[in-house]
C-alpha cells in the first residue's frame, strides 16, 4: 500500500502545485507543544511534516536548528517520545509525516524496532541526514519491511553516479538541498538548486523537494515552480525559538502557501 | 602474521566507513583518490620525508629513562620522544603530509579542529610554510585552559575560532569544522587532527604517523637486539598511539596497550574511556566505540587533558581492540598528574597531559615487569599545559618555595 507520501505527491500533481514541507523539530520547546504546532501548520496550507528528532550533535545544522535541538533535548525529548508525538497527531490528522533526523539515535534504537514503531505511530517515512547511501542497506531494508519511505539527501556535489545510487536507495521523494551548507535562512537563493533539479530528473521519476536556505514567501514562491515540494525549516524553528504562538506558526504557513501560488 | 587493514570502503571489521550528510561524500571520494595517487607517488614521498627530516626534525630519538625504570625497579622504559618534534607534538607528521596533500589538491583554505591546541599549533604552522590561509576551530573550554596554544597559532597567523556550542571542547571543535566543510567545500580543505572521521582520514592519518613506530622498532632491534615487551601510547582520537602500534601489529609478542582519559571517576560524563564505558556508535563520520546513553544522544567526557577528551576513538582501534590484538585501559586526572611529576623529576622531561596518561600507566606496570623492555610513546611537551600544572600543583607555585 503507497504511503501518504507516495499519495501526496500524485494528488498535488493534479492540483498543479509543489508541496509545502515543514520542518520542525519536535519536543520544540517541549513536548506537549508539538502535536499543537503540527495542527496549526497543517490549518496553515503545509502538506507535510518532517518531524525532526533532535540529535546532541547535529552537524548539517546551522545555529538555529542546533538552538531548536538543545531545546527539544533539554525538555527530555528522546526518538521514543517523538513516536508518542507522532501517534497524537495521528489521532486527528492524516497529514504525511517524515522522521527526520541522524543515524546513532535511530541505530540505537534498532533499525527493525524504528521500523515497526514508526510504522505504529503513523510515520510515513525516515531520512537519516549522515547516513550515506553506501552504508544505509540494513536501514533500508528494515524500512521497506515496516512499509516506510527512505528518502535520501542529494546535494549540488553530488557525482552523476552518486545521484543514480541516492534515487535507487530513495522512495517517497528525493530532498535536493539546494546549496552545499548547513541548515538555515540565506538572503538570496541558491544558483546550485537549477542544475541539480535537472541532473535529477535525468535518473528518477520521483518527486523531487528542495531545501536548505528556503525562509520567505518570494523564495517558497521561487522554488515551488521549478520543484516538486518545498522544505522550510529553521524560519519555523526559529520562530517557535521567540516563542511564537500557534495563531503566529500558522499565519506564517499561509504566507508560504501563498507565495508558492493558490490551490 | 596479523595485519590491520580496512577494506575498500574504509571499514575495519564493523568500523570505520562514511557517515556524512550527501555533500561531503563526492570531496572524500576525490580527496581519497587524491591520498591514493599521491601515496603512490615517489615526488610526493620525498618530499614529505624531506620535510619530516629536515624541518620537523625526524628521526626522534628513543631514550633510555634511565632513573625512572631503576627507581621503579623494575621493566627498562623507553620514550619515544615525539615531544622533541618542531610544534612540540607527533601532530606535526600528519599536517606535513596533509600540507602537501591540500596543495596537490589546488586548494588555498585549509581549516581545521584542535582540542589541546597541539593539532591547531601544527596545521597553522605548515599553513605559514606554505603560504595557505588556515582557520581553527576549538572549544571555548579548551582556549580556556589551554592559552598559550591560542596565542601560537595567532602568531602563526591563523584565524582561531571559539566554538561555544555542547560541552566546548574538541567534539564541538570538529562538528563546527565540518559545518564549514559543508559550507565551503569547494576550495577548502579540511586537516582532520586524529586518525578519526570519515574514510579516509583514519587511514590517511595513521599512514602519515606510521613513521613513530616504524623509527622505534629498527632502534630497538639496534639498540636491545630485540623487541619490546610492550608498547604503550594514550588514545584521545588515537593518531600517535596507532602511529606507534601499527609497525608492531604483526609482531605477536608485543603487547599493544592505549590508555584513555579515566578522569575524575567511572560514572558517565566523568571520563573519556570509550571502550570501559561506551558502546559502538557514529559521531563525526564514523562507527566506533562511542560514549552515548540510552536514547543514543552523546554524552559528556571529562578528562584533565584536553586533547584526551572526546566522546569517541579511531575506529582502527575498535577493530584492534575486538580482536584483541591492542588492549585499553585508563588512567585517572590525578594519576596523569602525579605521572608527570615523576617523570619531570627522574628524566627531567615535562610531558603533555596526555602524554603523561601513558607514563602512569607504564608507572603502575614497570614494577612487576623486571626483565621487560617497554615502550611509551611521549606524544608531546607539556609546556602548553604550564597553566593547568600551576591549577592543579598550587604547593608549587607559592612564593615560599
Amino acid at each position: 500500500m503507497p504511503t501518504r507520501i507516495e499519495q501526496l505527491f500524485p494528488k498535488l500533481k493534479d492540483q498543479k502545485r509543489a508541496a509545502l514541507i515543514a520542518y520542525v523539530t519536535a519536543g520544540d520547546p517541549s513536548p506537549e507543544r508539538t502535536p499543537g504546532i503540527v495542527a496549526a501548520l497543517e490549518r496553515g496550507g503545509v502538506d507535510l511534516i518532517e518531524l525532526g528528532v533532535p540529535f546532541s550533535d547535529p552537524i548539517a545544522d546551522g545555529p538555529v536548528i542546533q538552538a531548536g535541538a538543545e531545546r527539544a533535548l533539554k525538555a527530555g525529548t528522546t526518538l521514543r517520545k517523538v513516536l508518542e508525538m507522532a501517534r497524537t497527531i495521528r489521532k486527528t490528522s492524516e497529514i504525511p509525516m517524515l522522521l527526520f533526523t541522524y543515524l546513532n539515535p535511530a541505530m540505537r534504537y534498532g533499525f527493525e524496532n524504528l521500523g515497526r514503531d514508526a510504522k505504529a505511530a503513523g510515520i510515513d517515512g525516515c531520512l537519516l541526514t549522515d547516513l550515506s547511501v553506501e552504508e544505509a542497506a540494513p536501514y533500508v531494508a528494515s524500512m521497506r519491511a515496516s512499509g516506510l519511505d527512505t528518502v535520501f539527501l542529494a546535494a549540488p556535489t553530488s557525482t552523476p553516479r552518486r545521484l543514480e545510487l541516492v534515487a535507487q536507495y530513495s522512495t517517497g521523494f528525493v530532498y535536493l538541498v539546494s546549496r552545499t551548507g548547513v541548515t538555515g535562512e540565506r538572503t538570496a537563493l541558491s544558483s546550485t538548486l537549477e542544475p541539480l533539479l535537472a541532473a535529477m530528473r535525468t535518473v528518477t521519476k520521483l518527486p523531487l523537494a528542495a531545501g536548505f536556505g528556503i525562509s520567505t514567501p518570494e523564495q517558497a514562491g521561487a522554488v515551488a515552480r521549478i520543484a516538486d515540494g518545498v522544505v522550510v525549516g529553521s524560519a519555523l524553528v526559529r520562530l517557535i525559538g521567540e516563542n511564537a504562538s500557534d495563531a503566529q506558526l500558522e499565519s506564517f504557513a499561509r504566507s508560504l502557501r501563498e507565495g508558492m501560488g493558490r490551490e | 602474521m596479523i595485519t590491520s587493514q580496512p577494506d575498500a570502503s574504509g571499514h575495519f571489521g564493523p568500523y570505520g566507513g562514511r557517515f556524512v550528510p550527501e555533500a561531503l561524500m563526492a570531496p572524500l571520494e576525490e580527496l581519497e583518490r587524491a591520498y591514493q595517487e599521491a601515496s603512490a607517488d615517489p615526488v610526493f614521498q620525498a618530499e614529505l620525508a624531506d620535510l619530516l627530516h629536515n624541518y620537523a626534525g625526524r628521526p626522534t630519538p628513543l631514550s633510555y629513562a634511565k632513573r625512572l625504570s631503576e627507581t621503579l625497579g623494575g621493566a627498562k622504559i623507553y620514550l619515544k620522544r615525539e615531544d622533541l618534534l618542531h610544534t612540540g607534538a607527533h601532530k606535526i607528521n600528519n599536517c606535513l603530509g596533509q600540507a602537501l596533500l591540500c596543495r596537490r589538491m589546488g586548494k588555498q583554505r585549509v581549516i581545521a579542529e584542535t582540542g589541546a591546541g597541539q593539532h591547531g599549533v601544527a596545521t597553522a604552522t605548515v599553513c605559514a610554510l606554505f603560504g595557505l590561509d588556515c582557520t581553527v576551530y576549538m572549544g571555548e573550554e579548551d582556549m580556556r585552559r589551554q592559552r598559550l596554544n591560542v596565542f601560537r597559532m595567532r602568531l602563526l597567523g591563523a584565524k582561531v575560532v571559539g566554538v561555544s556550542a555542547g560541552s566546548r571542547t574538541l567534539k564541538d571543535a570538529i562538528s563546527e569544522a565540518m559545518r564549514d566543510w559543508v559550507t565551503n567545500v569547494n576550495d577548502t580543505y579540511y586537516l582532520l587532527g586524529s586518525a578519526l572521521g570519515a574514510h579516509p582520514y583514519p587511514v590517511m592519518v595513521r599512514d602519515f604517523h606510521r613513521v613513530i613506530g616504524l623509527e622505534a622498532r629498527a632502534e630497538i632491534l639496534q639498540r636491545e637486539g630485540r623487541l619490546p615487551d610492550a608498547a604503550i601510547a594514550c588514545v584521545g582520537g588515537g593518531s600517535n598511539a596507532i602511529g606507534l602500534f601499527h609497525a608492531f601489529i604483526g609482531d605477536e609478542n608485543v603487547r599493544l596497550i592505549g590508555v584513555e582519559a579515566g578522569g575524575r571517576g567511572a560514572e558517565l560524563g566523568q571520563h573519556a574511556a570509550r571502550f570501559s564505558g561506551g558502546s559502538p556508535g557514529v559521531l563525526h563520520g564514523t562507527h566506533s566505540y562511542l560514549l552515548q546513553d540510552a536514547d543514543g544522544q552523546v554524552t559528556l567526557t571529562h578528562s584533565i587533558s584536553a586533547g584526551l577528551d572526546y566522546p569517541t576513538v579511531g575506529p582502527e582501534h575498535a577493530w584492534l581492540h575486538d580482536r584483541r590484538r591492542a588492549e585499553y585501559t585508563s588512567v585517572s586526572d590525578a594519576e596523569a598528574l602525579a605521572g608527570a611529576l615523576r617523570l619531570a623529576r627522574t628524566e627531567g622531561i615535562i610531558p603533555a597531559l596526555e602524554s603523561a596518561h601513558a607514563v602512569a600507566e607504564v608507572i603502575q606496570r614497570a614494577p612487576a615487569a623486571k626483565g621487560q623492555i617497554f615502550i611509551v610513546n611521549l606524544s608531546g611537551r607539556g609546556d602548553k599545559d604550564t597553566d593547568i600544572y600551576r591549577e592543579n600543583l598550587p604547593e608549587l607555585d607559592a612564593d615560599t618555595n
